[in-house]
């Protein structure tokens, strides 16, 4: 046996991995089995196995609506967060100026602020510049909590690359904007692909944001709000499970890509 | 700005009273000196003298912020490294990590708009002269630092340029693989007939492979020679201890006769014999050196005279040993000797000895 191992710290980790599995995963999978059970209430003994929930939000405009509204933002949102949190990352990479820290910290301040006052500031400033309502005030909104996420993981990124990298790039005859192209962003690659994947997820899964600005272009969270403000249905269960999916997806994917950058860039 | 000299087609390079300051820090000192069209020059110094610096300036990552630098007989301050052929050999190697071997060799030919298919084929060509073509599609990671180095070296060569510019390359390689590599950049040099400029630390590197070195110094050119120049001549006492491969005596000098000048130093008068035409008055300060290969050691009650010192170590150095002692004021002399002549002398540490040398031995350091 290794006698390097302190048996306090391998319980407490231990406990810690059940806890995480019992409070996390055990109500999702929980919601993933009421939404194939046949019972109208989610109740134990369960009922007969049954696809009915799945086929009802299949046939259910409303359903394909939120999702597509979501697909639509969720996609515009990746991109232009990407985009946004690169110029970030490579502006702090690049350049020393005076203030940096404070541009930094404005950089990076969206997720730390509190979704509701987000999303109350968010209405406010919209609707006065008559954005609100519309799913393009979904995108802005989301565009501007997401870069963040996006930044971080690029910063990361270019902070593992040799510093005479992009100064070699110019020695051998690249302009600056040929180096961009050529150095920069196939090295950043990896990242920019991981930062794609995260800020879609972040999106998909955004409601609070989402239900203040969308108006009647709601994103499937909002959607799945109104449901259940109407009427407890096993549909939630079959949409909650479906929206889960698709985010852990995305989130593999970009770990996956996170994780080995050399593997996957050629 | 007065030109101190005129460029000629042997000159390739040359610094015109160039000054680099970042902020207050000076990082390089007024300075001027040519470099000439086919040499190899290298560029020595310890970390921050402002070779490194120099080097940039040359390369178009830096600018100078006082004089001209001129390249092939261009002034080229201000000019983007981009729009320059001074193709650099990083210490890092700063290869491209996500391009092939072959891809990174053809970088430089693709950021000039040459052709997919001639690209290739130069690539090529200089993949085969480094020997490292059978490597052409392997990634980075997957070689050796010897064979990153090649690949470091046909990268920066591939668009044949006039001059290459070299940081410290060898610096993380084995000892034994820096050795084959300093044959290789030696050659490389000599076959393409283009000039070599080669910022290092290493004083073996330098002096192994250059023409002529630039010794640096806290932003100073200190001097610039071959190394057999520098070696056997330096020209002050910082070069002197910088070789670290002779003994400096500091005196006045307080006679001159025709080519015998005295020097008074703390272990009495010495006789030397000044080269060139020094301008010294009697009362000034001196030193001159001694290297450690011309001292003799007699026992101190010979009547040899000299100075006592006390042998306090001994190192050896392959068919010599190299041993130190300490005079009564507490400076440290370095003898080189044979292991059959100090056998022959009954040397052992610890015992006084007389250090005596020929006055021909004595070189006048011209500036103190």
């Amino acid at each position: 046996m290794n006698t390097n191992k302190n048996p306090l710290i391998e319980t407490s980790l231990r406990l810690h991995l059940v806890a995480c599995i019992a409070f996390i995963f055990l109500p999702i999978l929980g919601s993933f089995a009421f939404s194939l059970n046949s019972d109208r209430f989610p109740s134990i003994p369960l009922g007969a196995f049954s696809t009915e929930w799945y086929r009802l939000i299949w046939e259910d405009p409303f359903v394909w609506v939120g999702f597509f509204n979501t697909v639509k933002v969720g996609l515009v949102v990746a991109l232009i967060a990407t985009i946004l949190g690169f110029g970030g990352a490579y502006t702090d990479y690049r350049f020393r100026f005076f203030g940096k820290n404070v541009y930094l910290a404005l950089a990076l301040l969206p997720p730390t602020i509190p979704v509701v006052i987000m999303g109350l500031a968010m209405l406010a400033f919209l609707s006065r510049v008559n954005l609100s309502g519309h799913a393009v005030s979904v995108i802005i909104a989301h565009g501007v909590m997401c870069s963040p996420f996006a930044m971080a993981i690029i910063r990361l990124r270019l902070s593992q690359m040799d510093p005479d990298l992009e100064a070699a790039s110019w020695n051998l005859g690249g302009s600056e904007w040929a180096t961009l192209r050529h150095v920069i962003i196939p090295f950043c690659r990896p990242a920019l692909l991981a930062a794609l994947f995260i800020t879609m997820a972040v999106s998909f899964d955004e409601f609070a944001v989402a239900w203040f600005v969308s108006g009647l272009n709601e994103t499937l969270p909002v959607k799945i709000l109104g449901f259940l403000q109407g009427q407890v249905s096993p549909r939630i269960n079959a949409i909650g499970s479906l929206a889960f999916l698709s985010s852990i997806i995305l989130i593999i994917f970009a770990q996956m890509l996170m994780r080995n950058p050399t593997r996957t860039s050629k | 700005m007065i030109m101190t000299s005129t460029i000629t087609s042997d000159t390739i390079v040359k610094f015109d009273s160039v000054i680099k300051k970042f902020g207050a820090f000076v990082a390089v000192e007024e300075t001027s000196f040519d470099i000439r069209r086919g040499e190899f020059l290298a560029i020595m110094g310890s970390s921050g003298c402002g070779k490194t610096t120099t080097l940039r300036m040359l390369a178009g990552l830096e600018d100078p912020t006082e004089g001209n630098i001129y390249l092939d007989g261009e002034r080229v301050n201000g000019k983007a490294t981009w729009d320059r052929d001074t193709p650099m050999v990083w210490q890092s190697l700063a290869l491209f990590p996500f391009l092939t071997v072959q891809e990174n060799v053809e970088f430089s030919l693709k950021m000039r708009g040459v052709g997919k298919k001639e690209r290739a084929e130069r690539a090529r060509i200089w993949l085969e002269k480094m020997q490292i073509l059978e490597f052409a599609d392997r990634n980075i990671s997957q070689l050796s630092g010897g064979q990153r180095q090649r690949v470091a070296l046909a990268r920066a060569l591939v668009t044949e340029p006039k001059i290459l510019l070299l940081d410290e390359p060898l610096s993380a390689l084995d000892a034994h693989l820096k050795v084959r590599m300093q044959a290789v950049l030696s050659n490389l040099q000599k076959d393409l007939g283009i000039t070599f400029v080669y910022v290092t630390h290493s004083m073996s590197e330098a002096f192994s492979m250059a023409d002529r070195v630039i010794i640096m110094s806290r932003g100073k050119v200190e001097q610039i020679g071959t190394p057999q120049e520098i070696y056997h001549k330096p020209k002050n006492t910082f070069v002197a201890e910088f070789l670290g491969s002779a003994n400096i005596f500091n005196g006045t000098l307080s006679d001159v006769a025709g080519n015998n000048w005295t020097i008074d130093t703390d272990y009495g008068s010495y006789i030397v014999h000044p080269e060139g035409d020094l301008a010294k008055q009697t009362g000034e300060a001196l030193s001159f050196i001694v290297s450690a290969e011309n001292i003799r050691i007699s026992d101190a009650s010979s009547s040899a005279g000299g100075i006592i010192a006390r042998a306090i170590g001994e190192e050896f150095v392959g068919a010599s040993a190299t041993v130190y002692f300490e005079t009564a004021i507490g400076q440290e002399i370095k003898v080189q000797k044979s292991h059959h002549e100090l056998a022959a002398l009954n040397f052992a540490t610890g015992k006084d000895y007389a250090l005596t040398w020929d006055s021909a031995a004595c070189y006048v350091l011209p500036q103190s």
